[in-house]
């Protein structure tokens, strides 16, 4: 089995996720497309895994160490988003502008 | 007393007692004076001990002294002693200072603020009595420059607050500050230069600040050439500022016109004689090559200061401003006594630093109680100051008496013997000039009768003037006279026993010109 | 402490005198007894009975009783003790007081002693009621001790001393009513004149000290008559100015302009100081140090000769056109002054000091009787005088005799002074001034007549009605025309020259011709001519009309002008002398204070002060203060726009992150 079409979705899933990130106004859409670029990494770091035959299994590791930490972050934005929402009543990321200058 | 214990307990007790005074609150005024008066009275005691434990057959040596190690990577200790020429000059600094004390009890430039008024004096006794025993070139520095500080703070503070014109500036200037910067900025001036020579003589004197031992270089001809000349001159400058010599006298009349009444006494007495004591005993003694050759010019200099000042007094309508204009003319008899060279003319110098010390101390404390008394020093209103003020207006008088160089009383000694010394000087100067000198001399004590004559006949004489008659005037009151009678008695004793003062300098005066000058 | 030198010691020769024993050795009580007696007056005076004018009193009877005393004792035994104390010394030089015990100074004692003790009884009542009663005493006290430490010092510097607190006394006398300008600038006048011949003594003193290396008077008399070499360089410079010093003091030509306005006093003071005692310490400094001038210094003498015969007769001429009676016998004094002086410089030294003698007395006689006159009168002015012998005739007739022996009429005393005066003239062979000096002795015998005429004779030309003087100031008028009458007894050529020796105690260095007998030629001269002038004021001012009228009858004008004016002497000084010091120089000193070495130094602050302006503006504010400033603000303004990037949203940042790493890609790609 080729490599190529498995990195090829990875490459797409990740500028999806780039453009999700880049484009969408809202936060949640926003994590979500982060989850997107997480994801493509963790199916480059499986199918790279399988081709080199990997008798330690890092790739799936690595990959499944993401997935958790997706996780966690998510969690963690989610909260964030969530309280800027209570405090600002918007999920607008252009509203968000606590760091200026 | 080997320690030098005296000496030094004479010279820092006064400024213990100044800072333990900034401690007491200013509310309690009388613990303020008593503290002061005991500490100076104290001081006076230590002094006159010092004075019996003082060995009169070896009155050419340094004695009481002590040295400790002090600033050691310059090598400058603490080296103290004195001989036969700052003895009296020490007994004068601490005596005058207990009077100045005395006066203040209850003339305060400045009532209800004792504190400000007695710690300055204490800090100024320590800066005079440190000069007058101090042996070491650093140490003499430094008491030398402390005496400014005082002073400039009373004459700034509690000083003359009239505006007046002054040429070559452009706006009026309150007396006071034109006087007390023009008295530290000149002072200061002469004394950058003084401590150049002294770092002159350190880098040529085999590394040493001490004066016993510049001494016996300079008198085994360590110094010679421009080096010395130059030094002379800078040593000249320092000390001629504080004579005040002219021309450098100018901030002489302003000061003693804008200082309060113990001002201007504490000036005139201890504080012109820093700069005639550190002629004796530091620029003749280790530079007496070159001591020679100034001295031609330092006599005609005095001679000139002497009818100068004198003539000036004569165009004077200031009864302070013509006082001060005599102490020009009275320290250039001393500094013609000195420029002698001869162990007359330094014992006349010495006679006439003390008598004019009391004498024009005494001058103002009567003047600046006057002032104080009329508010006004304009010898053009006062008048029949001796219907009106009998006692202060007799003391006056006789003091007038006694500075214009009455025989019998202290003020003639230095001059007749300035006048002797002169006609005579050290085998090898140019005699001509120094007779001129002396006869310039011996003319100005006709002018200096005259003046101090017109001053008595415009000030004490004659009818009181009309607006005094019905103002209440006080006379000297218990205080002034406890700070007066003193140096009147002084005055005749000095008169009539010379030795009193020649006892103690002779000895040392003759040890100093034979080791400096072989004569 | 006292050292002692019997003087006999210094003289070659067998001893002729004792040491005086106790009585010399305590003559020192006579100085310093009036000082004390001051200090208590001083204090106490006011609480005693009479003020404090009996411990004056009593002072001077004291010094009056010790000195006749000593005179008798001299008179008999003879006299010659010095001693010394020392009150310091000063390089090799010893600075001593002490007191001289020998004729000369006996005769001061003893001159000093009476008239004092006489002017102080006439003063107590005189001076009653007068202002400063009290303090009068003090000061007369104070002149006596004065005057006795002059003539009692065994050194120079004592008598420099003596003489100018005699000074200071006569200042504070002449001065007693200052509440009038004119008297407190009498006195000032006094006192700046007298300095000045000072200046002279003061110089003399130190040339001689300093080439005799001592200061001792007997010393320096040794050296100058035994050749020492050091003094004789400076002997004729030294004399002068010793005699410029006497010039001052004993009122000679032309420093005399002092002694007249010195009458300003109270009449008992210028009849102690400035006739009897204070005015003849002058002669009495050139007859102590005569053997100085006679051995080396005699070219002085001749200077010494001239200015005394220029004062006898100018300022005799002067008298004769005075209206106010003190200035007369003033310049009366004046004139007799320069007879002593003349003496002097002739050589006549025993003459001299005789002519003091006498003059003490009978001048001090004359002025005390002119105070009577002018108590009863209340002015000076004789014109408003006349008349005055019926209602006073004791003080009438002493002063009569006072003139008598003024004008030289034998037997009393200014008679035989006078006479010897002439005779040494003539001896000496100075004819011009002897001539000179008898034309004096007219010219004295003629105002004093004058002045008699005008106050005694005629009719009483002032308002009220003048009374004879108390018992008090009479008495001592009295005892004063004795003196004047036998004084001149003391010393009469060939009969008795008891004065000639009690002043010689140190004959041995003294050349001097006493007649044997009178001199018929000067004798006969100095009489003719005292009779003369007598007779001629009778004339003019008695006899001929009215005595007030007498002036106008021997006025030639511009002569009488002249005289007036006192030869413009005091207009010369004023004009040429105190004015320009005291306005021209001491205003241009001052000027030259305020407006060149004040202008300079203040001229040196505000250049300080526009450097220090210039310095801080344009270096230090404008230059490093600047770049610094800059540093900072720059980067402010940098940030500023910097920081606009960071707008706080995240999609942006992202975007140029992004940016960032395709363009990092590109270049890898393309130029790697």
């Amino acid at each position: 089995m080729s490599i190529q079409p498995l990195l090829i979705a990875a490459a797409a899933l990740f500028s999806i996720g780039i453009y999700g990130i880049l484009v969408r106004r809202n936060a949640v859409m926003v994590l979500l497309s982060i989850e997107l670029i997480l994801n493509s990494v963790n199916i480059n770091f499986v199918a790279f895994n399988a081709m080199l035959s990997d008798v330690f299994l890092n790739g799936q590791i690595f990959s499944i160490f993401i997935i958790t930490i997706a996780a966690a972050e998510v969690g963690i934005g989610l909260a964030i988003v969530l309280m800027l929402f209570r405090n600002r009543e918007t999920a607008n990321i252009n509203e968000f502008d606590l760091m200026k200058w | 007393m080997e320690s030098g214990l005296g000496l030094t307990i004479v010279v820092f007790l006064p400024l213990v007692s100044a800072i333990f005074i900034f401690l007491i609150p200013k509310k309690q005024e009388m613990l303020i004076k008593l503290v002061t008066l005991g500490s100076a009275l104290l001081t006076f005691g230590v002094s006159l001990i010092v004075a019996l434990q003082f060995d009169f057959n070896n009155a050419g040596d340094l004695q009481l002294g002590t040295k400790v190690s002090w600033i050691s990577s310059i090598n400058s200790n603490y080296e103290i002693g004195i001989d036969g020429i700052s003895l009296p000059l020490l007994l004068l600094s601490t005596f005058i200072s207990v009077l100045a004390i005395i006066y203040s009890f209850e003339h305060l430039p400045e009532p209800k603020n004792a504190k400000g008024m007695m710690s300055l004096i204490l800090i100024l006794e320590t800066g005079m009595n440190g000069t007058f025993v101090a042996l070491d070139l650093i140490l003499f520095f430094v008491f030398f420059e402390l005496v400014l500080l005082p002073m400039y703070f009373m004459i700034g503070i509690w000083g003359d607050k009239t505006v007046r014109s002054v040429s070559g500036l452009k706006n009026d200037i309150e007396t006071r500050l034109y006087a007390s910067i023009k008295f530290f900025v000149f002072t200061l001036f002469g004394s950058a230069f003084m401590l150049l020579g002294f770092l002159g003589l350190y880098f040529r004197g085999n590394r040493t600040f001490s004066i016993p031992e510049l001494i016996e270089l300079g008198s085994s001809g360590a110094f010679t050439g421009t080096f010395a000349s130059l030094v002379f001159a800078v040593l000249f400058l320092g000390f001629a500022v504080k004579v005040p010599m002219w021309p450098l006298h100018t901030w002489l009349p302003d000061a003693h016109t804008a200082a309060p009444t113990v001002g201007s006494v504490l000036l005139a007495a201890i504080l012109l004689k820093l700069g005639s004591y550190g002629f004796v005993r530091i620029a003749l003694p280790i530079l007496p090559e070159q001591a020679v050759a100034w001295a031609p010019a330092i006599a005609v200099l005095s001679a000139i200061g002497i009818i100068y000042g004198s003539l000036a007094c004569l165009a004077q309508t200031d009864l302070k401003r013509l006082i001060a204009f005599s102490s020009v003319g009275h320290m250039g008899f001393v500094m013609l006594g000195i420029s002698s060279l001869t162990s007359i003319g330094i014992n006349a110098a010495m006679i006439g630093m003390v008598a004019h010390g009391i004498i024009t101390g005494l001058l103002f404390f009567v003047s600046g109680s006057m002032a104080h008394t009329y508010h006004t020093r304009d010898m053009g209103r006062l008048g029949g100051n001796m219907k009106l003020l009998p006692k202060t207006g007799a003391i006056l008088a006789f003091t007038a008496m006694a500075s214009l160089g009455l025989p019998g009383l202290a003020g003639f000694w230095g001059e007749f013997m300035a006048l002797l010394g002169a006609y005579n000087p050290l085998p090898g100067l140019n005699i001509t000039i120094f007779r001129s000198s002396m006869v310039a001399g011996a003319i100005g004590t006709v002018l200096t009768a005259g003046y101090l004559l017109w001053m008595l006949q415009r000030v004490n004489l004659g009818e009181p003037k009309e607006e005094w008659l019905d103002k209440e005037l006080h006379d000297a009151d218990n205080y002034e006279l406890v700070a007066w009678i003193p140096l009147v008695i002084l005055t005749v004793l000095i008169g009539v026993f010379p030795k009193l003062i020649f006892g103690a300098t002779n000895d040392a005066v003759i040890a100093l010109v034979s080791k400096a000058f072989g004569g | 402490m006292v050292n002692q030198n019997f003087i006999n010691l210094l003289a070659e020769g067998k001893p002729e005198y004792t040491d005086g024993g106790v009585l010399a050795e305590f003559t020192w009580l006579i100085v310093v007894l009036p000082f004390l007696a001051a200090i208590l007056i001083t204090f106490f005076g006011k609480y005693l009975p009479l003020q404090g004018a009996e411990l004056a009193l009593g002072t001077v009877l004291f010094i009056f009783s010790y000195s006749a005393a000593l005179l008798y004792e001299h008179a008999t035994k003879g006299i010659a003790n010095e001693f010394f104390i020392n009150v310091g010394s000063i390089g090799s030089y010893d600075l001593e007081f002490g007191w001289v015990v020998d004729g000369l100074s006996i005769m001061m004692y003893f001159v000093v002693g009476t008239v004092s003790s006489l002017v102080f009884i006439y003063a107590t009542n005189y001076m009653q009621g007068e202002i400063r009663y009290t303090f009068f005493f003090t000061s007369l006290t104070l002149f006596a001790g004065s005057m006795l430490v002059l003539v009692s010092s065994p050194t120079l510097l004592q008598l420099l001393i003596g003489w100018e607190l005699v000074g200071v006394c006569s200042y504070l006398l002449i001065g007693h009513y200052w509440e009038k300008k004119e008297n407190s600038s009498a006195a000032m006048k006094a006192f700046i004149t007298n300095k000045i011949a000072d200046v002279g003594l003061m110089i003399g003193i130190i040339v001689l000290a300093l080439s005799t290396k001592t200061l001792r008077i007997s010393e320096i008399l040794y050296q100058s008559t035994h050749d020492y070499a050091d003094i004789k360089t400076v002997a004729y410079l030294g004399g002068v100015l010793l005699f410029i010093g006497a010039m001052g003091k004993s009122a000679q030509f032309p420093l005399h302009v002092w002694l007249p306005d010195a009458m300003a006093g109270p009449t008992p003071v210028s009849a102690l100081m400035h006739a009897a005692t204070m005015v003849t310490a002058g002669v009495y400094l050139l007859g102590r140090m005569f053997p100085f001038y006679q051995g080396m210094a005699s070219q002085a003498l001749d200077i010494v000769l001239l200015f005394g015969v220029i004062t006898l007769l100018g300022a005799g001429l002067v008298a004769v056109v005075q209206d106010d009676l003190k200035k007369v016998l003033a310049y009366s004094t004046v004139s007799q002054l320069g007879y002593m002086v003349t003496a002097m410089g002739s050589g006549a030294y025993t003459a001299g000091l005789f002519h003091l003698w006498t003059h003490a007395f009978f001048k001090a006689l004359l002025f005390l009787g002119a105070g009577s006159v002018i108590h009863a009168v209340h002015t000076n002015n004789m014109s408003e005088m006349g008349g005055l012998r019926k209602e006073m005739p004791r003080t009438f007739s002493t002063f009569i005799i006072g003139t008598i022996a003024l004008a030289g009429l034998p037997p009393l005393a200014g008679f035989f002074s006078k006479d010897e005066i002439l005779a040494s003239l003539n001896h000496e062979g100075h004819n011009l001034y002897f001539i000179i000096s008898v034309l004096g002795a007219f010219i004295t015998a003629f105002y004093m007549t004058r002045a008699v005429l005008l106050t005694f004779f005629g009719d009483y030309r002032g308002d009220g009605h003048p009374h004879e003087s108390d018992k008090m100031m009479t008495i001592p008028l009295i005892i004063l025309s004795g003196f004047a009458i036998v004084a001149g007894w003391a010393n009469i050529p060939g009969v008795y020259t008891g004065f000639t020796k009690w002043v010689t105690t140190r004959k041995n260095y003294i050349v001097e011709y006493h007649p044997e007998s009178f001199d018929l030629v000067a004798m006969f001269s100095g009489l003719t001519s005292g009779l003369l002038g007598i007779g001629l004021a009778y004339y003019v001012y008695h006899m001929s009309g009215n005595a007030t009228d007498g002036d106008e009858k021997i006025k030639i004008k511009p002569i009488w002008n002249l005289l007036e004016n006192k030869y413009y002497l005091d207009f010369f000084y004023f004009k040429f002398i105190i004015d320009p010091v005291k306005i021209t120089f001491a205003k241009f000193v001052d000027s030259f204070n305020s407006n060149v070495l004040d202008r300079f130094v203040n001229g040196v602050g505000t250049t300080a002060s526009k450097a220090g302006g210039i310095v801080y503006t344009n270096l230090d504010q404008g230059g490093i203060d600047k770049v610094l400033n800059l540093s900072s603000t720059g980067t402010d303004t940098i940030g500023s726009k910097v920081k606009l990037i960071q707008t706080g949203k995240t999609q942006q940042y992202l975007m140029y992150f992004l940016i960032g790493v395709i363009v990092i890609s590109l270049i890898i790609l393309l130029v790697l």
